[in-house]
């Protein structure tokens, strides 16, 4: 994919170059005044971190002559942020960072918006998610942790996870249906506390993003126990102590079979002209190669998996229906659909 | 133990650095600017400001990100004695005291008082800081979903028990704020509640729009229907008031001493300023000897709140750099920072970072002393902005109120919200309902209710759960005495037979 990937962005780049290698200005469009990146998150968060990033990066590196400014709408589990880009049809100017609420929350709340009222720009990344449990417990793999959860009543084991009928909450799911016992689910505002919560011993289990709990790894008070990808993470560095991402054994292998991934990528609203796109795609690809972005993604370990056009709009559209399936099965879509 | 005073040392010649000090300077000044502007807020100022520093160093860069945070707390200050309009949550309770101050002329002592209440809370949160840092993080882990709610608990009991207006005013003002609080997306079922359909509604009403409506319009409102008179208040442009102010400050310091071990604990808890401010004010108020006077204009209304604020707001950042858990809104956008100069927050931090920590450490302290300095001199300039004429200085309230509530969520809708909520603290002043705890279960209410369904679930329905250790136990009699205080007061006071002047310690 990533090879594609790599010779798909190499071709685009080089019919860009061929096609306006006369005139100075290499793009067909070029933002006229301030480019907006709407988060549908609060500040602090994975894709507030990200998007902040990158207005650093951009501003840093000058990948942009005009300045580019984050809002956050995080209002109705970013709804609010969603909606706003539904309605500005044609705006050139306005991005937004998208995470796995793109789907859950017109789901679950019944609002009238769809991916398809917008237009997809690119995938930048893929957080990952890990099991993880207190390291003063006894459980040193998925699979003593699974042993426990099925010896115990239904409703002994709880999960922390960041907001209700979100990504969190349906990876518990899967994993009671692996387990085939019902586990509490406690909601919390944020991936940070959803960590100091498992710390702190008022939970039993996470499964926090990576970048959210790998300071509690390194102080040796969290045990990752697997992780939810079809294969274990590429980050080969020493993190805690002798172990590194790559020493973290994938779900599958220790008998969950529960795979899931979030989306980090950019949308733009309905009905922008293809050159803006053109212009967007060419800008991310200039990110990736900073070495700041970089350091972003092995700081959080993230699967670098970068898409556009249509292989994007496909996979956004894959993910669209198996998010269904899943949030169809746990009872969470809501009434109206 | 010393090396920790070392480093401490070390920290101190980082920031002693002549470009930092010109950052430190720099960050107070645009703090004060985001904190006078109603809704702008701290949170919004540094991220707003963020990425200017990527090309800094670290330790530069969170010198002056928090400089903006410490000039955001104390700026919060100014418009709520002012104007009535709180320019950050934390600022309300200080509006109660503060404005009559400021009516009454005296608002050169009132912000003289503001201003050193809150270096000394920010002071003492920092000291607290240096010598217990380990300790105190591992004491902020302790704090589950049943023992946050016993926080939220003991705020609203705290500050409910005494009301000067009849008690159904009182329940109705919060009721109705509980409702206003409930709108939008429920965190712990992922439902809307109460928004009708209505797409503008999904965010909920925020907060400050509600706050900037209720005082500030509605302030204005009361003011134009008597009549929009020459209102200028003849406040002396005379530096001699922050030294005649400090004079009385002294006799104060039990005050001082209660409202910043409140806000030490509830910004570790990690519940934060707000709740802070609310809960010293409200025990003030219950011990003070004065209590009856407080609401009119009292010097002790605006101390209690702001030491606490500033040692909440302070002591927030502990949690935020041990645990990486941000005990603010603004603390979470300055955790984004960190972790952008690739500075992992955790309990590893303190170990691999000792001269960014020790560094930031040091910006506290001389960031607060700088911060300081930098009010105190606009003191009398401040005050003079009461003599500019009301017929002038209305509009301009009126029109920072609504680029403030604008700036919350970028909404426009927020705006013609905010006059609604002026129009409806218009009427509710008229009816004498009082506004402070509608304010109060609007800003603390879904907090509350989060926690306490969380503890519920985890205990499956049990509501032992509230008293199932020492700590949430110790946590929710104290709110239930707070709760009763009046009722206990008088039966001491029987008990004790004695007339007059029966008052129980402190």
């Amino acid at each position: 994919m990533s090879v594609t990937s790599k010779i798909l962005s190499f071709g685009v780049a080089a019919c860009v170059g061929a096609a306006f290698a006369v005139s100075a200005p290499a793009h067909a469009w070029e933002p006229t005044h301030p480019v907006e990146i709407i988060v549908p998150a609060g500040t602090g968060g994975g894709a507030d971190q990200m998007a902040r990033t990158m207005q650093g990066i951009i501003t840093k590196h000058n990948l942009s002559k005009q300045p580019v400014v984050v809002i956050n709408k995080s209002g109705g589990a970013g709804g609010e942020g969603f909606l706003d880009v539904k309605n500005a049809k044609g705006n050139d100017h306005k991005l937004i960072i998208t995470l796995s609420n793109l789907f859950t929350t017109p789901m679950a709340t019944g609002i009238p918006f769809n991916w398809k009222d917008m237009t997809p720009v690119a995938m930048m990344a893929l957080d990952e998610f890990i099991l993880w449990v207190n390291a003063e417990k006894p459980y040193k793999t998925a699979k003593d942790y699974v042993d426990a959860i099925k010896a115990a009543p239904d409703n002994t084991f709880k999960m922390g996870g960041t907001g209700s009928k979100q990504e969190d909450q349906i990876i518990t799911v899967a994993l009671q249906k692996a387990t085939g016992k019902k586990m509490i689910y406690i909601p919390q505002a944020g991936g940070g506390a959803v960590a100091v919560q498992l710390v702190g011993n008022h939970v039993d289990s996470t499964v926090n993003n990576p970048i959210e709990a790998v300071a509690h790894w390194r102080a040796g008070k969290l045990t990752p126990l697997c992780v939810f990808d079809s294969k274990k993470l590429d980050y080969t560095d020493k993190i805690a102590g002798d172990k590194s991402w790559n020493d973290i054994p994938t779900c599958k292998s220790a008998g969950l079979d529960v795979e899931y991934l979030m989306l980090r990528g950019f949308f733009m609203p309905p009905g922008v002209s293809k050159d803006a796109v053109a212009y967007y795609v060419d800008m991310f690809k200039k990110v990736r190669e900073t070495p700041e972005w970089k350091k972003l993604m092995s700081d959080g370990a993230f699967n670098q998996t970068f898409m556009v056009g249509d292989e994007y709009a496909k996979w956004v559209a894959n993910a669209e229906k198996l998010h269904e399936g899943l949030m169809k099965e746990a009872g969470f879509l809501a009434k109206s659909n | 133990m010393f090396d920790d005073i070392g480093n401490l040392m070390h920290g101190f010649s980082v920031v002693m650095q002549p470009h930092n000090i010109v950052l430190m300077v720099v960050g107070i000044v645009l703090g004060v600017i985001v904190g006078v502007l109603p809704g702008l807020g701290g949170a919004n100022g540094v991220a707003i400001l963020l990425p200017l520093t990527f090309s800094m160093s670290p330790t530069s860069a969170i010198i002056m990100l928090s400089c903006i945070y410490w000039g955001a707390l104390f700026g919060g200050a100014i418009t709520s004695i002012l104007f009535n309009i709180p320019g950050e949550p934390w600022s309300v309770a200080t509006t109660f005291d503060g404005y009559p101050m400021a009516q009454q002329g005296r608002a050169g002592e009132a912000l003289t008082a503001a201003f050193t209440s809150s270096f000394v809370g920010a002071l003492f949160a920092v000291i607290m800081i240096t010598l217990v840092a380990p300790l105190v993080a591992s004491f902020a882990l302790r704090f589950g979903p049943a023992e946050i709610f016993s926080v939220y608990f003991l705020a609203f009991c705290s500050f409910v028990g005494l009301s000067k207006e009849p008690p159904f005013k009182t329940v109705a003002s919060m009721m109705i704020g509980f409702a206003l609080g409930a709108v939008g997306l429920d965190q712990m079922t992922g439902q809307l509640r109460l928004t009708f359909g209505f797409e503008t509604l999904l965010g909920g009403f925020d907060f400050l729009i509600a706050v900037i409506g209720l005082f500030g319009i509605g302030e204005i409102l009361l003011t134009m229907e008597e009549g929009l008179s020459f209102r200028g208040k003849s406040a002396k442009i005379d530096l001699k008031i922050v030294v005649q102010t400090w004079k009385q400050l002294p006799r104060y310091w039990m005050l001082s001493l209660r409202s910043c071990l409140i806000g030490c604990w509830m910004g570790i808890s990690p519940a934060g300023a707000t709740p802070a401010s609310f809960m010293s004010y409200g025990i003030a108020k219950r011990i003070s000897k004065r209590g009856h006077n407080f609401g009119k204009g009292e010097i002790e209304g605006v101390i209690a709140p702001e030491t606490a604020a500033h040692a909440a707001g302070t002591a927030a950042l502990l949690p935020m750099l041990a645990l990486g858990v941000p005990g603010s809104p603004t603390a979470a956008v300055l955790l984004g920072g960190l972790l952008i100069w690739g500075l992992q927050p955790g309990p590893l931090l303190f170990v691999e970072q000792t001269e960014f920590v020790w560094g930031l450490i040091a910006s506290m302290y001389m960031g607060n002393i700088v911060g300081l300095i930098v009010v105190l001199t606009c003191v009398p300039l401040f005050a003079a902005i009461l003599r500019i004429p009301f017929s002038v200085i209305a509009p301009i309230i009126l029109v920072l109120c609504a680029i403030g509530a604008y700036t919350v969520n970028n909404n426009t809708f927020d705006v013609v919200m905010m006059l609604v909520f002026g129009v409806v603290g218009y009427f509710m002043k008229k009816a004498n309902y009082p506004l402070a705890p509608m304010v109060l279960a609007i800003v603390l209410g879904d907090k509350a209710e989060e926690s306490f369904r969380q503890s519920l679930l985890g205990s499956q329905g049990n509501l032992g759960v509230f008293f199932s250790n020492w700590l949430v136990g110790t946590v929710m009699t104290l709110g239930l005495i707070a709760l009763f205080w009046p009722i206990i007061q008088n039966g001491l006071a029987r008990v004790r037979g004695s007339i007059g002047s029966a008052r129980p310690v402190q």
